[in-house]
């Protein structure tokens, strides 16, 4: 216990650009800080009470005139120094908020108090993320009660993960070890202890854990017999008689709702359908979908949202 | 002006020695007093949580107490400490008794109002022990739903009625300042003779009107979802979790400045006074004052950059984070020239202030750390949030408070106190408090997470040395209790004006009559004359 570091170990191709910001931060306020102290420190010394300082200001006009200019250096030099940091970490932060295109997709459920993960391929976790070096991935998050946040250190990220949204968060790990895994946002009696390790590992290892790992099936065919299970197929499936959206092809295509208005069919909107199927109608069907919420666990829907992501490049079999 | 001896009959402390005269008393300075008995013991209250808190955190192990009552503790340290102690302390205490001398009146616009105000801040007091007693709440000050709504099984309601009824106190101190100083100055007290601590009450009360009130719609929000399970927060029942953040933190941000404005109200007084100079750019400190309680509205989504805010509101509110920092920072350099050809001392009250200049530095300069999107990503809900907040409301807003007690105890009890025990304490709570919240910044930035029972052993040496400051600290926080204690018995008499200083409430005997002046008296002068007033006293 008596070696501690003086940073968290950088392990994400993100962290030594947020020290860099810090060790910047750490200079200009050391700078400022240091800068006060001392003139607080000299005045206090030269102008003690008794001392022989020379005291006498200059005439009013002058006087007036020279602590004007004095006033607006220290009113324009902080702004522009606050401006130049706040648009490099604005920078810094853009250019990270969105995930590459190409990045592994890893599902993640918390819940009190621990992760479940899943990867696409169907491997599940809890409270361990296993991870390849030097490839993006995407953690697509939702929460089955409070807010938790997912916070991990080496990679300089967290995200907070909430009930009824999903949120992003994605890095590009750079450096194979075991690190901590936080959750951050206070969840109750055991948030301490929702806790776990992020392996980092280099990609033929992680290739063998993948392969060596607890999965029967994809994440996919999981959802396809989900859908099967909640009777989603029975309104959906090809042979349905009631007049239900096909979903064939659906992922990521603008979708017409009843009031008017398009979104784009994504995860949340597909989550949002089973839960909450009033809040975007199709336009043309009738708002008869029942509604899965308490019935279906946010794991579960997890693998149907990637049962019909799984769809996305079948063709609609009617319809636009 | 000479100090004169005053007789103690007459004066505010006379008017009654019953308890039922305190109890229904009008007079603000009594009101004050009452305000300064009640909070005093809520500090010690809070105090005891986080002792426990930092014993617990020890050792890596949850060992001392159960991660339930860990909870607690924490929830009950920074609700009583939030609103029983910082929001009220300075503008309650200091500020009820100081804005009708400093003005020039004869009491607060509303007196009974101002009576009315203590008692609900009692009754909110009440609801929120009787919520501890019965068995605690575990939500932590800030309420999260829906974690607070559906989820907690502790006495959230009782715990929310308590600091809903506190903010009608706010509330009433508040249009009370406002009227106060609009409507009671006395003749010549024009807005820019006002003293600094009057312009800090005034902002102060601008954000306890418009602020508290969205405070007390979102505790009200919350006991509708928690009692009858109507859906607003909580998103199974159709509500938004991230509604409730940005309601709370409308107010919760503002509130912070309520902490800290009234503090560097104080520091605008005594800094001038030690240093024998008239302050450094009187109009500008002015106006920073209203421009942080103003831009201070508008930076509330600083608290959520990590929690599913888009990131164009998280651009927005961190510029303007950026932008709020420029007038305190204003204030910081110009507390510093203030000390430039002055003749300065080092009484109790002065190393309070400059401790406090020193160390609101530390947090205002950590907390636009926090301001920049990419860094707050990494250290936002870890100690290092922890340690930037403590600096602002414990090394600033707690020194000042401490400076300020110090500073006008002559003028409020009429007693002098051990100068020698008083600049040993600040020093003291100094080292104390930087022994203390230090390390913290360390194991933020290392990515320790708040809120936590246990934690990872590599984590242990920065949270002993900070227990370590803890135990300095409680000895700094005990030693006034002490000395200024002995102070109303055996102290020596203070005379109108120990202090040799400007402003009209030296003007009047120590403690001040019931009446407060005489005769009101009449402003000629801008505050702060102390190279004239030196010239003139010879």
């Amino acid at each position: 216990m008596w070696n501690f570091p003086l940073h968290p170990d950088r392990a994400s191709s993100l962290a030594l650009h947020v020290d860099i910001l810090l060790y910047a931060w750490l200079a200009l306020a050391g700078v400022v800080t240091v800068a006060v102290l001392f003139l607080i420190v000299w005045f206090a010394v030269k102008y003690r009470h008794g001392s022989g300082a020379n005291r006498a200001l200059p005439p009013d006009a002058a006087l007036r005139r020279r602590n004007h200019r004095i006033e607006a250096a220290w009113i324009v030099t902080p702004l522009l120094l606050f401006m130049v940091m706040f648009g490099w970490a604005a920078v810094l932060y853009y250019a990270h908020a969105a995930a590459p295109a190409n990045a592994t997709e890893i599902y993640v459920v918390g819940k009190q108090w621990m992760w479940k993960l899943e990867h696409v391929g169907g491997q599940r976790e809890i409270d361990e993320l296993h991870v390849p070096v030097g490839r993006p991935v995407k953690l697509i998050m939702t929460s089955q009660d409070v807010i938790h946040s997912f916070f991990m250190p080496v990679f300089r990220i967290k995200q907070d993960v909430l009930p009824g949204r999903y949120t992003m968060l994605w890095f590009t790990a750079t450096k194979p070890g075991d690190y901590h895994l936080f959750c951050s946002q206070y969840c109750g009696t055991e948030h301490a202890q929702m806790i776990g390790h992020v392996v980092v590992m280099e990609p033929a290892a992680f290739e063998r854990w993948l392969e060596s790992g607890n999965a029967s099936q994809s994440m996919a065919q999981e959802g396809a017999a989900r859908f099967r299970q909640y009777g989603c197929s029975g309104c959906h499936g090809p042979s349905a008689s009631v007049h239900a959206p096909k979903l064939e092809g659906l992922f990521g295509r603008r979708v017409q709702l009843a009031d008017g208005t398009s979104t784009i069919a994504d995860e949340r909107y597909i989550h949002d359908s089973v839960m909450l199927p009033r809040k975007d109608v199709v336009a043309g069907y009738e708002p008869i979908m029942p509604s899965f919420q308490g019935q279906i666990a946010e794991d579960d829907l997890l693998d149907i949202v990637e049962y019909i992501k799984s769809l996305q490049d079948a063709l609609p079999l009617e319809g636009k | 002006m000479s100090t004169v001896a005053v007789p103690l009959r007459g004066s505010y402390l006379e008017a009654g020695f019953s308890l039922w005269s305190w109890l229904s008393t009008v007079d603000h300075k009594r009101i004050a007093i009452l305000y300064a008995l009640s909070i005093t013991a809520f500090f010690f209250v809070g105090g005891v949580a986080a002792t426990l808190i930092r014993l617990e955190l020890v050792t890596p192990a949850g060992d001392l107490v159960s991660a339930e009552t860990y909870n607690k503790l924490f929830t009950m340290h920074g609700v009583i400490m939030v609103w029983f102690f910082l929001i009220p302390s300075i503008p309650s205490t200091l500020g009820n008794f100081l804005v009708p001398l400093m003005i020039g009146a004869r009491d607060l616009a509303f007196p009974r109002l101002n009576l009315a105000s203590w008692y609900l801040y009692v009754a909110g007091g009440l609801f929120t022990v009787g919520a501890l007693i019965a068995g605690g709440v575990d939500t932590g000050w800030t309420f999260y739903t829906p974690f607070s709504t559906m989820f907690s099984n502790t006495h959230v309601i009782a715990a929310v009625i308590g600091v809903f009824i506190v903010g009608f106190s706010s509330i009433l101190t508040g249009i009370n300042f406002i009227v106060t100083i609009h409507k009671m100055r006395a003749p010549g007290m024009t807005l820019f003779r006002l003293p600094l601590f009057i312009w800090s009450m005034y902002a102060t009360g601008i954000i306890f009107v418009l602020a508290t009130p969205v405070l007390a719609m979102t505790l009200f929000l919350i006991t509708v979802e928690r009692l009858f399970g109507v859906g607003v927060f909580d998103p199974a029942l159709g509500g938004d979790p991230l509604l409730f953040q940005h309601l709370f933190w409308f107010y919760s941000h503002p509130a912070v400045y309520v902490m800290i404005l009234p503090a560097m109200g104080v520091a605008s007084e005594i800094i001038p006074c030690y240093s024998r100079n008239n302050i450094f750019a009187y109009r500008s400190m002015a106006f920073a004052v209203l421009a942080i309680a103003i831009i201070g509205f508008l930076v509330w989504g600083h608290h959520m950059f990590v929690s599913g805010q888009s990131i164009y509101a998280g651009m927005v509110f961190s510029i303007l984070s950026f932008l709020v920092a420029v007038p305190s920072a204003i204030k910081v350099f110009n507390w510093t020239a203030t000390l430039y050809k002055g003749s300065i001392s080092f009484d109790a009250p002065m190393l309070y202030a400059l401790g406090f200049v020193g160390l609101f530095t530390v947090g205002g300069m950590t907390g636009l750390f926090l301001a920049s999107l990419a860094l707050d990503v990494h250290l936002h809900d870890t100690y290092f949030v922890i340690a930037h907040f403590h600096y602002i409301m414990v090394g600033g807003a707690v020194m000042a408070f401490l400076g300020a007690v110090h500073f006008w105890w002559p003028k409020i009890t009429g007693r002098m106190y051990s100068d020698r025990w008083a600049r040993f304490a600040a020093i003291v709570v100094f080292v104390g408090f930087n022994l203390t919240f230090f390390p913290q910044f360390l194991l933020g930035y290392l990515g320790m997470p708040r809120r936590y029972h246990e934690y990872p052993p590599e984590f242990q040496v920065l949270n002993v040395l900070s227990s370590a400051g803890a135990s300095v600290l409680a000895v700094g926080y005990l030693l006034p209790l002490c000395y200024l204690l002995w102070s109303l018995k055996y102290g020596a008499r203070a005379g109108s004006n120990p202090w040799r200083a400007t402003g009209l409430e030296w003007q009047t005997p120590s403690p001040p009559p019931v009446e407060n002046f005489v005769s009101i008296p009449e402003v000629t002068e801008p505050p702060y004359a102390y190279r004239e007033k030196d010239r003139s006293d010879g």
